[in-house]
């Protein structure tokens, strides 16, 4: 087989390859990535939870609160999974380590850069959101057979915003830059109808709410958890996808234009 | 030429004399340590400030606000509080806790190992103790600062039930140093700074959920309460709570007191014994 | 140079576990001398300066630092002594000048004394354009002159160079060395560490040899090559290989042969006839060089290896 042959997207494998043999010897930190959200889970959902009892979710229904919030925290878990990955991970890779102009002087092409890195990340928020359903399983938080679409619905998110964070992560120049990263997950963590429904906000509110990728993650996740399935979720999944696809032309045309010069 | 001029032009001039000098009291050593740490934090503070002042916002509004509205709707709120006004005194702590972790490990850690400041401050007369003493003077006014900014800003939305809430500040700064003066003794013993990201999943967000900060530690199991006593997070936030309604202390606000004295002590002889050993082997 | 000694050690030994850094030194350093410790890496010379700079305990020996004993005066000292460390530790949060103002704070030295002697030292370190810089973007030669400058702050008696121009380019070495010696004519003492025989030759009074922590050879640059090496050395390059084939024949010519990887040295101190003898003998190498003795060739001699390897 000669190397012309190969498809340019063939190669983004190789990209992958490498980020699963470099996180081989770091298995704790993955792992670390999956005891953030059962922190979250067993803290505000069961502790506060307790003394809540029960919350009336948007579309209505009535359930318990620790069952209200696993999935929004299915959602986060893969946003900053994502977000870490592509951003502080991305950024060290692409300013410091000089890992892909290593792998650029190969036949490895940007777009198998962004593909590679992106499908990573994917399968790395697939590993945890898994993780996560069946820890929140055992808790006896998960009833609806719908569940099961809730880690593909995941990796949805991830790919939204690892793409949309690694798009970010080219323009950024300093690490206080990737620092101000955190301005933008932690409102979105906190105020996407995450801990409380969006009927607690103004009417005003609501629509800047809606507005937010994280919002549509949770929407479609407590949804598919809760059962509550319906075409409505179509245009939540629309949104994540949009966003993605943006992220990643976007990615690998800097990726482009900031190694290949 | 410039450099030729410059040949010729210049020597250093012995302006200061030769000879034994003046001995410099400890003051004036700190002092000048201190100095250098409030110009780098000078030159640092806006990379710092929004995520500083910006998160416990964030926390006040979604959990004192939207989550309290929910809690306050179906219990009425935490034993008669409203909920907002039970959880803002405890995000003062959390904040405190999360700035002294944040200024005493990546920092600290730079310091020895990146850019090994601490190395060129002890070639002149400042002793490892006095490098010690200085920077942590500075953690402690940067959480001085940042608890009573928040405090500022928390007032009006009427998170406080009484006038003696300006103690909580010192109660963050209290909690802070609870948490850095040992964590300054463990960013000089360990090598690498994996052991940061560790520290920060595995116990900085762990003490944020479960020391009774979000909710009375009474709910945990009863298994977790007796990991919650041991940590310096929950009783600042015990006092910081009692200071913030107002509640005249008792025996319980003096132990609370000395379990954080007791990690300041603590801490202070470890990490003043790991900085003379990694710094001067 | 006067006779007043300002550094003395007898016995000097350093040890970090099992390993032995320093093993037992003598040296003498008096006011105004520039004074080398030439070694390879490893060789101690970095802990020994440690242990002058009273940054690093006395395993065993004694050490006196201007009359004063690091164990009991380390801070007095330390407010007499210049440190540059061999890596440039400088802030990077800060400008250029604010390096050089809260270092000076560290002695003791006012507001107004710092502005003053930083101002002078920037222009002796030639960045006075440079001043409000960030440290971060200046060259190597500059982040260097810099520190020197920071070690000047305190005006020292004695000023502690650990390796001052290991990775900077030829000019910015010469640019460095120019402001050593304007140090040396101002009288500040040097104590000087360093891999390179050149550095030692330009700006040592006087040097010791190290290897593996002892000393091998004490003397000024030109003693010790007149002592333990010939006036002249004939450097032989062969092809690939060849080179074994040639020694027999080197037998007898100049008075002594070193062989190393890449090259034949021969010792004489003649080395134009010398190379006319091998000619005679049938030797033609691929290329040959007549060059005077180094310190190099005085450290080969001593231990049989090369100082930079």
């Amino acid at each position: 087989m000669t190397v012309t042959a190969t498809p340019s997207l063939g190669l983004a494998r190789f990209v992958l390859l490498r980020n699963v043999t470099a996180f081989r010897r770091a298995w704790i930190l993955l792992l670390s990535g999956l005891v953030e959200p059962v922190f979250y889970l067993f803290s505000i959902g069961v502790g506060l939870g307790a003394l809540i009892r029960t919350v009336t979710t948007d579309s209505g229904a009535v359930v318990p609160y620790a069952e209200f919030v696993a999935p929004a925290l299915l959602a986060v878990s893969a946003m900053n999974g994502a977000v870490a990955d592509s951003v502080y991970n991305f950024y060290f890779k692409l300013k410091h380590a000089k890992v892909y102009d290593a792998m650029l002087a190969t036949p490895v092409s940007p777009r198998d850069v962004a593909v590679g890195e992106v499908s990573w990340s994917l399968l790395r928020g697939a590993l945890y959101s898994s993780m996560f359903l069946a820890v929140a399983w055992v808790a006896g938080l998960v009833h609806s057979w719908w569940s099961l679409l809730a880690v593909p619905a995941a990796t949805l998110v991830g790919l939204a915003f690892g793409a949309v964070g690694m798009y970010a992560a080219t323009f950024m120049r300093t690490w206080q830059h990737v620092d101000y990263v955190n301005l933008v997950v932690q409102p979105l963590f906190l105020f996407s109808a995450t801990f409380f429904p969006l009927s607690t906000y103004p009417d005003a509110l609501q629509w800047l709410v809606r507005a937010t990728p994280l919002y549509h993650g949770v929407a479609l996740e407590r949804a598919l958890v809760l059962g509550e399935v319906s075409w409505g979720l179509l245009w939540h999944a629309g949104y994540l996808v949009v966003l993605g696809v943006v992220g990643v032309l976007g990615t690998s045309r800097r990726i482009g234009a900031l190694l290949l010069t | 030429m410039a450099s030729a001029d410059a040949l010729t032009a210049t020597t250093p001039s012995g302006r200061l004399g030769r000879g034994p000098r003046r001995p410099t009291s400890a003051t004036e050593r700190i002092a000048a340590v201190m100095g250098h740490h409030l110009l780098v934090a000078r030159r640092t503070w806006k990379g710092t400030v929004v995520g500083r002042f910006a998160s416990p916002l964030f926390f006040l509004l979604a959990m004192g606000l939207g989550l309290g509205a929910l809690v306050d709707e179906r219990t009425g709120g935490i034993d008669g509080l409203p909920y907002l006004r039970f959880v803002v005194p405890g995000i003062v702590a959390m904040q405190a806790m999360t700035t002294a972790f944040g200024e005493s490990t990546y920092a600290v850690m730079g310091y020895i190992k990146w850019n090994q400041m601490y190395s060129a401050m002890l070639a002149t007369p400042l002793r490892s103790s006095e490098l010690l003493l200085g920077h942590l003077a500075v953690v402690a006014l940067q959480l001085t600062v940042s608890s009573a900014a928040f405090v500022l800003v928390a007032a009006p939305f009427g998170a406080f039930g009484s006038w003696w809430a300006v103690l909580a500040v010192p109660v963050a700064v209290l909690t802070g140093l609870a948490f850095a003066v040992p964590t300054f003794a463990l960013s000089a013993t360990v090598d690498t700074d994996n052991v940061f990201s560790i520290l920060f999943r595995f116990v900085v967000t762990p003490l944020m959920l479960f020391s009774g900060t979000f909710f009375p530690i009474e709910q945990l199991p009863g298994w977790m309460q007796p990991l919650a006593w041991v940590t310096p997070l929950w009783h600042g936030v015990v006092l910081s709570r009692e200071a913030s309604e107002g509640v005249a202390p008792g025996w319980s606000t003096l132990a609370h007191l000395a379990v954080l004295l007791l990690y300041v002590g603590v801490g202070w002889v470890l990490a003043r014994w790991r900085f003379r050993v990694r710094l001067l082997p | 140079m006067t006779d007043e000694v300002l550094l003395s050690a007898r016995g000097l030994t350093k040890t970090f576990g099992d390993f032995v850094a320093v093993d037992g030194i003598d040296v003498e350093v008096r006011r105004g001398e520039a004074f080398g410790f030439l070694g390879p890496n490893g060789a101690g010379k970095s802990s020994t300066m440690r242990m002058v700079g009273c940054v690093s305990p006395v395993t065993s020996g004694e050490l006196t630092i201007l009359g004063l004993d690091p164990a009991v005066d380390g801070p007095r000292i330390r407010a007499r002594l210049g440190v540059c460390p061999q890596k440039d530790i400088l802030d990077e949060d800060l400008s250029v000048e604010e390096n050089l103002w809260v270092y000076g704070r560290f002695f003791g030295l006012t507001r107004a004394e710092v502005r003053r002697r930083a101002e002078d030292l920037l222009e002796f370190a030639q960045l006075t354009e440079r001043r409000g810089d960030r440290v971060e973007p200046l060259s190597g030669g500059m982040k260097r002159r810099l520190t020197i400058a920071r070690s000047l702050m305190n005006d020292p008696e004695v000023l502690l160079l650990d390796e001052p121009t290991t990775g900077l380019d030829p000019q910015a070495r010469h640019v460095l060395w120019d402001r050593l010696f304007r140090l040396k004519r101002e009288g500040v003492t040097l104590i000087i560490t360093t891999h390179y025989m050149d550095e030692a030759e330009q700006l040592c009074d006087r040097l010791v040899v190290m290897d593996h922590g002892r000393i091998v050879a004490e003397g000024s640059p030109r003693a010790l090559i007149e002592t333990h090496s010939t006036r002249e050395v004939v450097e032989l390059r062969f092809a690939v290989d060849e080179q074994e084939r040639h020694l027999d024949a080197l037998d007898g010519v100049g008075e002594r042969v070193e062989v190393l990887p890449d090259r034949l040295l021969v010792y004489a101190d003649d080395g134009d006839a010398a190379l006319a003898e091998l000619g005679g003998r049938g030797v033609h190498p691929l290329s040959s060089l007549v060059r005077r003795s180094t310190l190099e060739d005085v450290f080969l001699t001593l231990t049989g290896r090369t100082l930079v390897d």
